[in-house]
């Protein structure tokens, strides 16, 4: 026998007022200023850097991403890391804060499913990083257009759009996460911690790892070695470990969308580059399919994991 | 299922495991009755209230809410039966109203039926001033009060409260306790549990008395008082009068007199022998000082209930840990 009504009855309530809560939360004002802070920092070291060297160049605009000028890292190395922070920050205590506060039991005796609280915290969530990151894309295309004068190209336009795109969804990545944790730890500060911990191992330590492992279970040819190249083996099975993490996915889709010339997310044999016309530049669509498997990695990704955290509350006592 | 009947649980059992932590209870629940679901923490009384509203699975038997079934149609029930936990919480960054605001969009009142259920309710629960206040600052009375205005709000058919006075000062708890009175006065019906006997006995219709997740007592307290206390009724009396005490003794079905103090006498009876104790004291032109008739206090039945079996409250401590 079905369960009566709808598992999302209620559903908006409960996402606006997460949305209203998060947009007014003094938590939201400083992620939002610490990222628009360093992204204004990269962004002004870049276009210092292009400023400088006045390349001809057809896609001058995405540059402004992905150029850095020491000591600062690009605006997409910030990124790439201030994203999973803002998730985390929006999504530790989302679940626990509620127990917590003994409020759970309150709200789950209104008719509504677990369903709805939970989907709701999820998309309010979401819909808050989009519209911070929203911001921030307009902010950079906007100074972008003001301090270098050349308006960009619709392809740039479109290019960078679906890097908005991916971005929203390598934080939906990382909110699922602190969400999963959040239901998992009835401690907030438990769960801000495992989730923060699995944020620098997944980002910082696991691409050593990667290679560590790699070199273990395929040990370098000293043939290769003795040519100063990497045995195809290893670098291979490196590359398929530090696809694991979702922050090595997210680098490669970036690569493959802001420069357009990028042919490949791995190593070419080559017999693949057999009739190419290296460093020609590559359409949109093309850019796309590269970069499609790690795209759909993430999204499936996040979707492991909410669906983790939404068996384990659904199974959950509400009882403080 | 009778027309009267809100509440009804049949051999309703729950386990954690191996660990049993609600054993074939049975109970009804009569319309605009409050009923009190007593025992101490751990004796399951928590959770049979959360399977009643389909907040917990259940693992045998069966609960009939309003006529639905909590485990398969939720919504139906949540819709009709307020429910206030255990130490209620609120947001605290939200104002009094604006809490309500949240559950009555949940609940999916429209705006102008919402603010006037709001308004009406908050006030009925003497918070009108505090309404536009953030409840941060609201005392732990003041948001239990808030919690009845909530039940209030959604003009629940019963109310379902865990543990409402628990933690009050006597003032907060009497004000609350009114309040809780109001609900029956509205053909509400009211399901409290508690584990201070003494404040919820003034309120109940009926009680059970749980322990060790089962229904050890069911009934009103004068019923619970003479099935395990033996039946007696104790009046005191404080008169002047020579031979009292002797005269006194001969009314019919008084079984003992005791004085008690100067002019204070204590009689023993199997019914309520006040109007024929006053007519002696009258008759023999003494002085009426004190005439009362002791209640079974719940205490008093509890107490002696575990008295008597000692095993029970020993299964209690098992019981905790679910």
């Amino acid at each position: 026998m079905q369960r009566e009504g709808s598992a999302f009855q209620g559903l908006g309530v409960v996402m606006l007022k997460e949305l209203s809560d998060h947009l007014t939360s003094v938590r939201m004002r400083v992620l939002e200023w610490l990222v628009v802070l360093v992204a204004l920092a990269a962004l002004y070291g870049a276009i210092q850097q292009i400023k400088d060297t006045t390349a001809e160049d057809p896609f001058l605009f995405l540059r402004l991403f992905t150029t850095s000028r020491d000591p600062l890292p690009s605006f997409v190395s910030f990124l790439s890391f201030l994203v999973p922070l803002m998730a985390i920050g929006l999504g530790f205590d989302s679940v626990n804060g509620e127990h917590n506060r003994r409020t759970l039991s309150r709200i789950l005796a209104q008719p509504i499913y677990r369903d709805a609280l939970l989907f709701g915290k999820f998309l309010a969530g979401l819909a808050t990083l989009s519209i911070s990151l929203v911001t921030l894309w307009l902010l950079v295309i906007g100074l972008g257009l003001l301090l270098i004068g050349i308006p960009p190209g619709a392809e740039e336009i479109a290019r960078s759009f679906v890097f908005l795109l991916v971005t929203i969804v390598y934080a939906g990545v990382w909110l699922a996460l602190a969400l999963l944790f959040s239901i998992t730890f009835r401690s907030a500060a438990t769960a801000a911690l495992v989730t923060l911990g699995i944020w620098l191992l997944i980002t910082f330590i696991w691409p050593v790892l990667a290679g560590a492992i790699a070199q273990i279970i395929v040990p370098p040819d000293p043939r290769y070695a003795a040519l100063g190249l990497q045995t195809p083996g290893t670098a291979q099975l490196e590359q398929i470990l530090s696809r694991f993490s979702p922050s090595t996915l997210f680098a490669e889709v970036v690569v493959a969308l802001l420069d357009p010339t990028t042919r490949s997310l791995g190593p070419i044999y080559l017999s693949q580059l057999q009739g190419a016309v290296l460093g020609a530049p590559l359409p949109l669509a093309s850019s796309v399919l590269i970069a499609w498997p790690q795209i759909v990695g993430m999204i499936a990704t996040a979707m492991v994991l909410f669906v983790i955290g939404y068996v384990v509350f659904q199974r959950q006592e509400v009882r403080a | 299922m009778n027309e009267d009947t809100v509440i009804e649980a049949k051999d309703l059992t729950k386990n954690y495991g191996n660990a049993v932590a609600v054993d074939h209870i049975s109970f009804t629940v009569g319309r605009g009755e409050i009923f009190g679901l007593l025992g101490p923490n751990g004796a399951g009384k928590t959770t049979t209230i959360l399977m009643m509203l389909g907040l917990t699975e259940i693992s045998g038997g069966e609960v009939r809410v309003l006529g639905f079934n909590p485990a398969r149609e939720p919504l139906s029930v949540k819709r009709r039966v307020g429910y206030l936990p255990d130490t209620v919480g609120f947001y605290d960054n939200l104002t009094a109203a604006d809490n309500l605001r949240y559950t009555a969009r949940l609940i999916g009142f429209r705006f102008a039926e919402r603010e006037k259920r709001i308004a009406d309710a908050i006030e009925r629960v003497g918070l009108g001033e505090f309404a536009d206040k953030r409840v941060a600052t609201f005392s732990r009375g003041m948001r239990q009060r808030l919690g009845l205005a909530e039940i209030l709000m959604k003009g629940a058919q019963i109310a379902i409260l865990d543990e409402p006075t628990s933690g009050l000062d006597p003032h907060a708890t009497a004000e609350l306790l009114g309040i809780i009175r109001n609900f029956k006065a509205e053909g509400v019906s009211v399901l409290l549990s508690s584990h201070l006997l003494e404040r919820v006995q003034s309120v109940c219709d009926r009680v059970a008395l749980f322990s060790g997740g089962k229904i050890a007592l069911l009934g009103t307290v004068p019923e619970l008082g003479r099935q395990v206390l033996g039946g007696g009724y104790v009046v005191d009396i404080e008169a002047d009068g020579v031979g009292l005490a002797e005269r006194l003794a001969l009314i019919p079905g008084v079984s003992g007199v005791e004085k008690t103090g100067i002019g204070k006498l204590r009689l023993h009876a199997d019914r309520d022998v006040r109007p024929e104790a006053a007519n002696e004291v009258v008759a023999m032109q003494g002085r009426l000082k004190f005439l009362g008739v002791q209640e079974p206090s719940l205490e008093a039945i509890y107490t002696r209930y575990f008295e008597a079996q000692p095993d029970a409250t020993l299964k209690e401590g098992t019981l905790h840990a679910a």
